[in-house]
C-alpha cells in the first residue's frame, strides 16, 4: 500500500548572523483513507515542512532525514529530502502529491480562464484532455464556471478549481496548506468536506492549518506543532478531548467555545529554541526534568512531554481527580 | 457614539452596501458578522473614515462627517481604529516594528514625532494615517521620550518583547505582526476600535490574547469596538450584540 513515511526531517535556514530551525526531527506517517492534520501557530514551522516534502525550500535551506513515498502501484519509491528537480518534477510533483495551496484565487493564474488553467495541468500530467470536465464535474462546477477568470470566481469556487487542479494527476496524497484562509465558515466546513470525501475515495491528505475546528471536522489525526516540533500526535478526538502535551491543552482551552483564555507567554524564536523543551518557559508544570529536551515516546509515541497531563486532566469538565503521569 | 446611517457604497455598478445603518456604542462590543463578500469591510472602511460611501451619513459622537481618508479632521480620525485582517498588508514592510506601532503618533503630528521628523527631513507631507509618511521618526530624540514610554508599555501589552520590536515585518511571524498592529490601533487611544476579522489568521492562543487585550483597552477608556468576524462561535463569546449583514449589503442588521 502507498504510504508517505517521514522520519527525523529537519529544515534549517541560514540568514545572515543566526540559523533559523523550522523544524526539528518531525516524524510522522500519512496513509490513504487517512487525513493526518498538522496544527500550531503561524511561524511553528508547519508550512516549511509541506515545502521540504515538495522539494519547494529556497536555496539557503538544508534538510536532512528522511521522507520517503513508498509506492506498491508502479510509482516505485522515492525518498523526498534530497531529491533531483527531475524526480521532484517528472514523478512527484502533482503525480504523487497534489498540493491545495493557500489563498486559490491569487495561485490561479490572473489571466487566463480555470478552463485554460486546468486543462495545461491535465496535459502537463499526461491525463486525456476529457480529464478536465470530469474533475470539474466531481467538484460541483459548471462548464460556465470554469470559462471565468480567477478574478470571477468567488472564494468558494475558486477553492474547487484548485481542488480539480490538484487532482490533475491523478496524486495519492494531497497536502493541503492552510487551505481555508480567508474563507468564511460556511466555505471551511464546505473545503473541510471536500478534501474529507478525497480521504474517503482512498487518498492520503495532509491538511496544515491553523484553525482546530477545522483540523477537527476532517482529520483522523491531529499533530500538534510548536517552536518547529510535532510535540503530540494520536488520534483527532484523543488529542482534542483529553490533550497530553500542556501545550495542546493550551490551544483546547484558547479557543472561543472554550475557556477562551490564552497560552501565557510567547513562543521561542526559531533562531534560539533552547537546549531543554521548548514549551517549558510558559509551562505551570515546568521542572528541572524539562531542562532535557523530551523525546515523544511513551510507547504509543504520542507526546513529548516530561510531565505529560494524564489522560482525565485534560479539558474535560469532570478533571477533578489528582492525577500526574 | 460612532453613527453610520444609510450607509450606500457601490464599486462600478455593483451594490456593496444598501443603506446599512450600524451604531457602535461607547464601552459595549458590537459584533457583525454576514458571509464572505457581504461588505463587511466595505462598512468598516467608511466608518473608519478610509472610504466615502456614494449616499448616507457618518457621525463620531455626534460630529458628522464631511471629509474622507486624509482629508477627514485630525481629530476624528484619530479617534477611530482600524484594525485590519492581513497584517502584512497593513504595515510599511521599511519599517521596525517600534516605528509601526509609534507611526500614528507621527502621522497626528504630536510634539515629539514633529520634532524629530524636522530634524530628518524625511517626513515632507505629513499628511498621514494611512501611509508611509514619517518613516522612523517617532521615538527618536529627547522630546520622544514620552512616546517611547507609551510604544513600551503597549508593546509589552500585546506581548511583544525588546528584540521583536527592532525587527521588520518581514524577520516575524503573522501573529506577532498583528500584535503591532493592535499595539498601533491603540497607541492614540482611540474612542471606538474596529476589529475586521482581526484573528482570522491567526492560531487559538493568539487570538484569545488579542481579544483579551482589546477587551482590557476597552474596560480601561470606555472604548466602543465593533468586532467583524465570520466567526459566529468568536462573536458569540465577545460580543454584547451581535448584527448580521445580508448578501449583497442589504440593510439587515438587527441586534
Amino acid at each position: 500500500m502507498n504510504r508517505l513515511t517521514v522520519e527525523n526531517l529537519s529544515v534549517s535556514f541560514r540568514i545572515p548572523g543566526a540559523v533559523v530551525r523550522a523544524v526539528s526531527e518531525a516524524s510522522f506517517t500519512v496513509r490513504p483513507g487517512r487525513c493526518l492534520a498538522l496544527v500550531g501557530e503561524s511561524g511553528c514551522g508547519k508550512s516549511v515542512l509541506a515545502h521540504a516534502l515538495l522539494g519547494l525550500l529556497p536555496g539557503n535551506a538544508e534538510a536532512s532525514g528522511s521522507a520517503v513515498l513508498s509506492q506498491s502501484g508502479g510509482g516505485g519509491d522515492v525518498e523526498l529530502i534530497g531529491a533531483s528537480e527531475r524526480t521532484l518534477a517528472g514523478r512527484v510533483r502533482g503525480r504523487a502529491i497534489g498540493l491545495i495551496p493557500q489563498s486559490p484565487a491569487t495561485h490561479l493564474t490572473p489571466v487566463r480562464t480555470a478552463r485554460a488553467q486546468m486543462q495545461e495541468a491535465v496535459r502537463e500530467m499526461g491525463r486525456p484532455p476529457g480529464t478536465a470536465d470530469e474533475l470539474a464535474e466531481k467538484f460541483g462546477l459548471s462548464p460556465a464556471d470554469l470559462d471565468k477568470y480567477p478574478h470571477e470566481l468567488s472564494g468558494g469556487m475558486a477553492q474547487r478549481v484548485a481542488n480539480a487542479m490538484a487532482l490533475a494527476g491523478d496524486p495519492w496524497l494531497l497536502l493541503a496548506d492552510e487551505p481555508t484562509t480567508g474563507l468564511d465558515r460556511d466555505l471551511v466546513d464546505r473545503a473541510m468536506g471536500a478534501l474529507r470525501a478525497l480521504c474517503d475515495e482512498g487518498r492520503a491528505v495532509l491538511l496544515i492549518t491553523h484553525d482546530l475546528r477545522a483540523a477537527e471536522r476532517v482529520a483522523d489525526d491531529l499533530a500538534v506543532m510548536y517552536a518547529s516540533r510535532i510535540v503530540e500526535l494520536g488520534p483527532v478526538r484523543e488529542v482534542l478531548d483529553r490533550p497530553r502535551h500542556p501545550y495542546s491543552a493550551g490551544l483546547v482551552d484558547a479557543q472561543p467555545d472554550r475557556a477562551f483564555v490564552p497560552v501565557p507567554g510567547m513562543p521561542p524564536e526559531l533562531t534560539a529554541l533552547p537546549d531543554g523543551c521548548a514549551f517549558a518557559p510558559r509551562c505551570g508544570h515546568r521542572t528541572d526534568a524539562c531542562d532535557v529536551r523530551p523525546a515523544r515516546g511513551g510507547g504509543d509515541g504520542r507526546v513529548a512531554c516530561h510531565h505529560p497531563l494524564a489522560v482525565q486532566d485534560g479539558v474535560q469538565e469532570d478533571a477533578k481527580e489528582d492525577s500526574r503521569a | 457614539m460612532l453613527e453610520a446611517r444609510d450607509i450606500t457604497v457601490r464599486y462600478g455598478s455593483r451594490t456593496v452596501l444598501d443603506r446599512v445603518s450600524l451604531t457602535v456604542e461607547p464601552g459595549a462590543v458590537l459584533g457583525l458578522g454576514g458571509p464572505s463578500g457581504c461588505g463587511k469591510s466595505t462598512l468598516a472602511r467608511v466608518m473608519a473614515m478610509m472610504l466615502r460611501p456614494r449616499s448616507g451619513s457618518v457621525a463620531v459622537d455626534g460630529r458628522p462627517v464631511s471629509r474622507w481618508r486624509q482629508r477627514a479632521p485630525r481629530e476624528l480620525r484619530t479617534r477611530v481604529a482600524l484594525i485590519y485582517q492581513q497584517p502584512r498588508l497593513a504595515v510599511d514592510p521599511r519599517l521596525t516594528l517600534r516605528e509601526i506601532v509609534a507611526e500614528p503618533l507621527a502621522a497626528a503630528g504630536t510634539a515629539a514625532a514633529g520634532t524629530a521628523a524636522a530634524g530628518t527631513g524625511t517626513a515632507g507631507t505629513g499628511t498621514a494615517g494611512t501611509g508611509t509618511a514619517g518613516t522612523g521618526t517617532a521615538g527618536t530624540g529627547t522630546a520622544g521620550t514620552a512616546d517611547a514610554e507609551r510604544v513600551a508599555a503597549l508593546a509589552a501589552e500585546v506581548g511583544l518583547t525588546g528584540d521583536l520590536l527592532t525587527r521588520r515585518p518581514h524577520e516575524v511571524s503573522d501573529g506577532q505582526l498583528q500584535r503591532a498592529c493592535v499595539a498601533r490601533a491603540l497607541i492614540l487611544s482611540p474612542g471606538y476600535l474596529i476589529c475586521d476579522e482581526m484573528t482570522t489568521m491567526l492560531d487559538a492562543s493568539t487570538q484569545a490574547h488579542l481579544v483579551r487585550v482589546v477587551n482590557a483597552y476597552r474596560e480601561r477608556t470606555g472604548a466602543g469596538v465593533l468586532a467583524i468576524s465570520h466567526d459566529a462561535v468568536l462573536l458569540g463569546r465577545w460580543a454584547d450584540g451581535v448584527a448580521e449583514l445580508g448578501q449583497g449589503g442589504k440593510a439587515a442588521v438587527s441586534v
